[in-house]
């Protein structure tokens, strides 16, 4: 089946092009992190001032523009927004600071897994835990209502930007930030985390890859589709590491991880809940964005806002393991989507929701 | 006959709203979608309930109609 090879096909490509960017610089799995990456060019940009975490990752550009150009070349570029962007900017935020105490989005997940890095299985099981919370919900009717269609221009807008801070990078402009030593120093050369963006950026686009709509499609349909492309990535990235001597199995001294479980799990359990209330993993609202879908540009702002302050405000974990604020913040977070879920599901409020109503 | 507006939701409630419809209309349901990936999605579902499926543009939208 053609959809199937293309969404295997992308997984195995993403896999493979993680590993081959740490070979050529970024942190170790972390090839791609769409949480960390969004988090170094909040640093880069000056929103925070972590000096271990600054830098403009291209990466990101390359996903946006790839999944725009790729969109617009098949005609599913679409302008569409307006589903409740104010809760949306507040779920970004709070996944982001769920990935931070974690250290990583589902994508890195997947990667810290293929490298043996046993502290993001304990994440993975907040993960499904968090997936199936949002399930549930969805279940009682959750929705953040309808989008509509806007101007092509504000479409437009998201990929514009990511374009235009892609200029200042390579123009070397010297308000930028750059971290001198961490993570945020060890990257690829510029245009190869560009081109790798892009392809992958393209190949999401045209197969919908999504690491929570694989969990979620299979606990709500009984639907391995989105699945198959999250198990190619472990695949093909873990015989990648296997093969570039990166594997290393065991909890201890991973790199850019900790060892606090609870924390793993809770973190991840705030990521996978307020991913299925977004409809889609950090990448993939990178992806939409890139698409048209100015509703996810808007999530995509409030994760890059939800990273300066995790890093303002002491919430992200470091490699020694999650901060004090970082745990207050996690049982806030928890909070807020709870709130979220039980304000938008028909069975518990007064709301109509577009699901349960048939005419 | 179950109809089904299911034009600028996101995922997967689109497939959601199908499961509901075919529970309370198991011979057939029109769906209507606004994107490619709602389409894929809500067909894919459909096809595994074993329906038949019919398209037809309706403008920017495509109209789904599933059968048994």
């Amino acid at each position: 089946m053609k959809e199937k090879k293309s969404i295997l096909l992308t997984g195995a490509i993403t896999g493979l092009i993680a590993v081959l960017l740490v070979h050529f610089g970024n942190p170790k799995n972390m090839g791609f992190c769409i949480a960390c990456f969004i988090r170094d060019i909040a640093g880069g940009i000056g929103l925070h001032s972590a000096p271990i975490v600054q830098y403009v990752r291209p990466e990101i550009v390359g996903l946006v523009i790839g999944a725009f150009l790729v969109s617009v070349a098949n005609k599913e570029f679409k302008t569409k927004g307006g589903s409740s962007p104010f809760t949306r900017f507040i779920l970004g935020m709070v996944v982001m600071i769920g990935a931070l105490v974690f250290l990583g989005c589902p994508l890195r997940m997947v990667l810290r897994i293929a490298g043996g890095d046993l502290n993001a299985i304990v994440g993975l099981v907040g993960f499904v835990v968090g997936i199936f919370i949002g399930v549930f919900f969805l279940n009682k009717g959750f929705s953040l209502k309808r989008n509509y269609t806007l101007s092509s221009f504000e479409g437009y807008l998201f990929p514009i930007t990511n374009f235009l801070l892609f200029i200042l990078l390579v123009a070397g402009f010297s308000m930028l930030h750059f971290s001198e030593e961490g993570p945020g120093s060890m990257h690829a050369p510029i245009w190869i985390s560009l081109i790798a963006g892009l392809i992958v950026g393209a190949l999401a686009q045209r197969s919908r890859l999504c690491m929570v709509g694989g969990m979620r499609d299979m606990i709500m349909f009984k639907d391995s589709h989105l699945l198959s492309g999250f198990i190619a990535i472990i695949v093909v990235a873990l015989i990648g590491n296997i093969a570039f001597g990166y594997f290393k199995l065991g909890f201890a001294e991973q790199p850019v991880a900790h060892t606090d479980g609870l924390w793993n799990f809770l973190g991840m359990v705030i990521v996978g809940w307020g991913s299925v209330l977004l409809g889609g993993c950090p990448l993939r609202q990178l992806i939409l964005a890139g698409e048209g879908n100015t509703d996810s540009a808007v999530t995509v702002m409030g994760s890059l806002v939800g990273a300066a302050i995790a890093h303002n405000f002491g919430l992200a974990s470091s490699t020694s393991g999650a901060s004090p604020n970082g745990k207050v913040a996690v049982f806030i977070c928890l909070a807020v989507v709870l709130a979220i879920s039980i304000a938008n599901s028909e069975a518990f409020s007064k709301e109509k929701s577009p699901i349960k109503a048939s005419n | 006959m179950e109809k089904v507006d299911a034009r600028g939701i996101s995922c997967p409630q689109p497939v959601l709203m199908a499961k509901n419809a075919i529970e309370k209309s198991p011979e057939g349901i029109d769906i209507l979608v606004d994107n490619n990936t709602a389409k894929n999605n809500v067909s894919r579902f459909l096809k595994n309930q074993g329906y038949k499926l019919e398209y037809e543009n309706e403008g920017e939208d495509i109209l789904i109609k599933a059968r048994k």
